[in-house]
């Protein structure tokens, strides 16, 4: 790693962790009913709400919050689903594109209610301005919204005593939308557009290229297939391109909360390496901040909301080591590049002249250091959105990000959902000290027992069992193993990433394999279904349970949960379960490249 | 259960009118007002009329002027209405044989060049449509376009200092050149002989 790398990494991690303390106690008092005198205005916009939408304000059993919960995720999903199938008559369409068909429209839905942002489409070709704004942008915020919820009902599991009430579901959800995800995306997409991110509703634009291309052009049939010939190989008629066309729309609003709430789901097909969605360092450094900042944050307003802010900062310590290391890993493996390039005489060595290293599928401006730092964020959090393809980097570079997926999603983790996770990681880990040092554990005030123990095992198991028997059909049938766009190794870590990535809500790809098909469509949408409504449900079973029981007072027999020891065992926890869980798989995958890779 | 009906409609309603069309709409009114040359996609216009947006790269392949980095859009190079990269694994054969080829291009284009490649000239970015490449990219082509034109190199490597971008605040990205416009530039020299 070069010294730039260190100061451009450090400078990430330090300002996130500066920018999440206030955030953090910012979003402690909105929860708890009380913002700040600057945002009360917003008092009387919640209330309308409310009075609109008759909620009463009153206090939900768990059963109540999770039912809120899923039907108005269901309605999401519905709502999705409808406006791609209608948009072709619709509004706000100016490229005049059709109607988005069942498979992928569902796909789509389910990707965007449970805040994955999985795409097997591309923006610019597939979506109309009003589907990616009512229907996309919308989910953006209130997938995000709902991870919050469902965490704040958990943390009152744990600060409340003996009562069967977890807080209102639509109180939580609105809080965070509007006290939160809103000011914070205002500010965000302006200072996106100010560095070039488009925001218009235009239709595209045709600039006159300089340099006429010469190129085949594939031939369509009357129903706008491609045509084929005597072999079945597509025909193509040569051609000459004197313009290019310019994609624009609406991009920089749907990208700042696709950020901020740990979405990731690209207005355009190149995600965060299109220079309309990211066109400079200083965007990019903005926006691997708030893939983070909000995760990082509510860490802090958990211990806020528990009154000891060191057992939020013990979480977050533990979620900033995990990242640094492997975010080491990631930079040191793509700097090192691969040796075919060097093997070909090529230039590959770092310097203030060149980026250096494995630039296959990296943006100039990004080089190696923030494309890896990216891929390292963006799947600590479940965001999932990419500045430079996953797909080409080396088998260690692209083993960081996935595994950072595969353990399940607590590296900071979604919005909401990344910390609900930890803490469940938390209980195991009390568990397991408690075992080893025969005391009943407690977590919090909270005695853990077998329910909390059996639910958390679920909780960890539901992903990791979606993302390998989902990887496992995938290899064993045509359809899925078909799709691979690389031979060997790397076609089963295709596999293998985006099953993890669906599982795990991320959402980010190694974008070669063909998706767009139905199987999976079907089998991936599935996969991220159950891994985010399993989860919220038990937690909050969780929740509940614990909100139960009494708070017991601290002893000599309490393990402490804020210090060095517990951060160590959180950390050992997570990395033990992941590494058990995948190693197998990842042994076929990225590891098995990483020898060949040596051998060459 | 049915008594939640009522808020979950209304609420995806309302969410709906907040944040997926007055918020868009908001910022767009903003951004119109206050940046509209980005909001529009940072276009070079060139007597009224689109040639290109600084932040879009283009294909090149005369001599006379600086290649862009290659582009794996489809069906031609710098599709900008499909942006993306080849994801094409490290030890996919297709990549050899691509990078190969873009080498034999180079050094056919100037065999004087006797100098290492830089790595970032011989594969293709992200996007497909990365408007810059690295200063020691342009470097290497820098003979060939002065040959080209019949300028001395010392004019065409001060015209690559102009158009050379530093890291942001001397710290963020990477040290960049935009092909497009170091191309433009090159058009509007006084002496260009085209």
């Amino acid at each position: 790693m070069t010294g730039n790398a260190f100061i451009q990494a450090g400078l990430y991690i330090v300002t996130l962790l500066v920018l999440a303390w206030p955030l953090g106690i910012y979003m402690a008092r909105v929860f708890e009913g009380r913002p700040p005198v600057f945002m009360r205005w917003l008092r009387p916009v919640e209330r309308g709400l409310y009075r609109l939408a008759g909620v009463k304000e009153d206090e939900m059993g768990w059963l109540r919050y999770a039912g809120a919960l899923l039907l108005f995720n269901v309605a999401g999903l519905l709502a999705v689903y409808a406006l791609q199938r209608l948009q072709a008559w619709l509004p706000l369409n100016p490229q005049h594109f059709g109607n988005v068909p069942p498979d992928l429209a569902f796909n789509t839905a389910a990707s965007f209610a449970t805040n994955t942002n999985w795409q097997s489409y591309s923006g610019e070709s597939t979506l109309s301005y009003l589907t990616q704004m009512l229907g996309l942008t919308v989910q953006n915020f209130v997938s995000a919204a709902s991870g919050i919820a469902v965490l704040l009902a958990l943390i009152r599991g744990f600060t409340r005593r003996e009562t069967d009430t977890l807080g209102n579901f639509w109180v939580d959800l609105t809080r965070a939308t509007l006290y939160v995800l809103l000011p914070l995306s205002l500010l965000l997409s302006l200072a996106l557009v100010e560095q070039g991110v488009v925001q218009t509703f235009s239709p595209y634009k045709e600039a006159a290229r300089i340099e006429a291309i010469a190129y085949d052009e594939p031939m369509l049939d009357a129903q706008g297939q491609p045509q084929l010939d005597a072999d079945g190989k597509p025909e193509t008629r040569h051609a000459e391109a004197t313009t290019q066309t310019l994609a624009l729309g609406p991009a920089a609003s749907q990208i700042a909360i696709k950020q901020l709430g740990t979405n990731g789901g690209g207005f355009f097909g190149a995600n965060s390496a299109h220079p309309y969605e990211n066109p400079t360092p200083l965007s990019n450094f903005l926006e691997m901040l708030a893939i983070l900042l909000i995760p990082a944050a509510l860490c802090v307003t958990f211990g806020r909301m528990l009154h000891d802010d060191r057992q939020g900062v013990a979480i977050l310590a533990a979620m900033t080591i995990v990242l640094a290391a492997l975010m080491a890993v990631c930079i040191w493996a793509e700097q090192a590049g691969n040796p075919g390039f060097t093997q070909a005489g090529l230039a590959t060595t770092a310097s203030d002249m060149q980026p250096g290293g494995n630039m296959e599928g990296k943006e100039t401006r990004f080089g190696i250091v923030n494309s890896a730092i990216w891929a390292t964020a963006t799947t600590a959090a479940s965001n999932g959105s990419v500045n430079a393809m996953h797909d080409s980097f080396t088998p260690l570079g692209g083993l960081a990000p996935m595994w950072l997926m595969q353990l399940g999603e607590v590296i900071f983790g979604g919005v909401g959902s990344g910390l609900y996770g930890m803490i469940v990681f938390a209980l195991v880990a009390v568990f397991i000290a408690g075992l080893m040092i025969g005391r009943t554990p407690e977590y919090l005030g909270k005695k853990i027992e077998s329910f909390e123990i059996k639910m958390a095992a679920v909780v960890l198991l539901a992903p990791a069992a979606a993302a390998l028997i989902g990887a496992a059909i995938a290899v064993l049938v045509d359809a899925g193993a078909g799709a691979v766009a690389n031979p060997g190794a790397h076609g089963f870590s295709e596999i293998l990433y985006a099953f993890s990535s669906a599982a795990n809500n991320n959402g980010s790809a190694f974008a070669g394999l063909n998706t767009n098909n139905f199987f999976y469509n079907l089998t991936l949408g599935l996969a991220m279904l159950i891994a985010r409504y399993w989860v919220i449900v038990l937690v909050l079973a969780i929740a509940a349970s614990l909100a139960a029981k009494k708070i017991v007072p601290v002893s000599n027999g309490t393990l402490p949960t804020h210090g060095p020891m517990f951060v160590a065992l959180l950390i050992s926890t997570v990395v033990i379960v992941g590494a058990l869980t995948f190693l197998p798989a990842l042994a076929l995958g990225p590891i098995a490249e990483q020898l060949q890779m040596l051998a060459h | 259960m049915k008594n939640e009906i009522r808020p979950a409609l209304v609420l995806l309603l309302a969410f709906t009118l907040i944040t997926g069309l007055i918020y868009p709409a908001l910022v767009t009114g903003i951004a119109q007002l206050a940046f509209p040359r980005q909001a529009e996609g940072s276009l070079i216009l060139r007597n009224g009329k689109p040639v290109g947006s600084t932040l879009i790269g283009q294909n090149f392949a005369a001599p006379k002027y600086f290649w862009s980095r290659p582009s794996a859009t489809e069906p031609m190079p710098y599709n900008a209405a499909a942006g993306s990269g080849s994801n094409l694994g490290p030890l996919n054969p297709a990549l050899a044989e691509a990078v190969k080829a873009r080498i034999d291009a180079l050094r056919a284009s100037d065999p004087h060049q006797n100098a290492p490649i830089p790595v970032d000239l011989v594969t293709s970015s992200a996007s497909g449509l990365d408007p810059h490449i690295s200063p020691a990219a342009a470097a290497w082509q820098a003979p060939r376009v002065a040959n080209a034109r019949k300028l001395p190199l010392e004019q065409v490597q001060a015209l690559i200092a102009q158009h050379t971008q530093k890291r942001q605040w001397g710290v963020l990205g990477e040290p960049r050149v935009n092909v497009l416009e170091l191309n433009l530039a090159l058009d509007a020299l006084p002496h260009a002989k085209n």
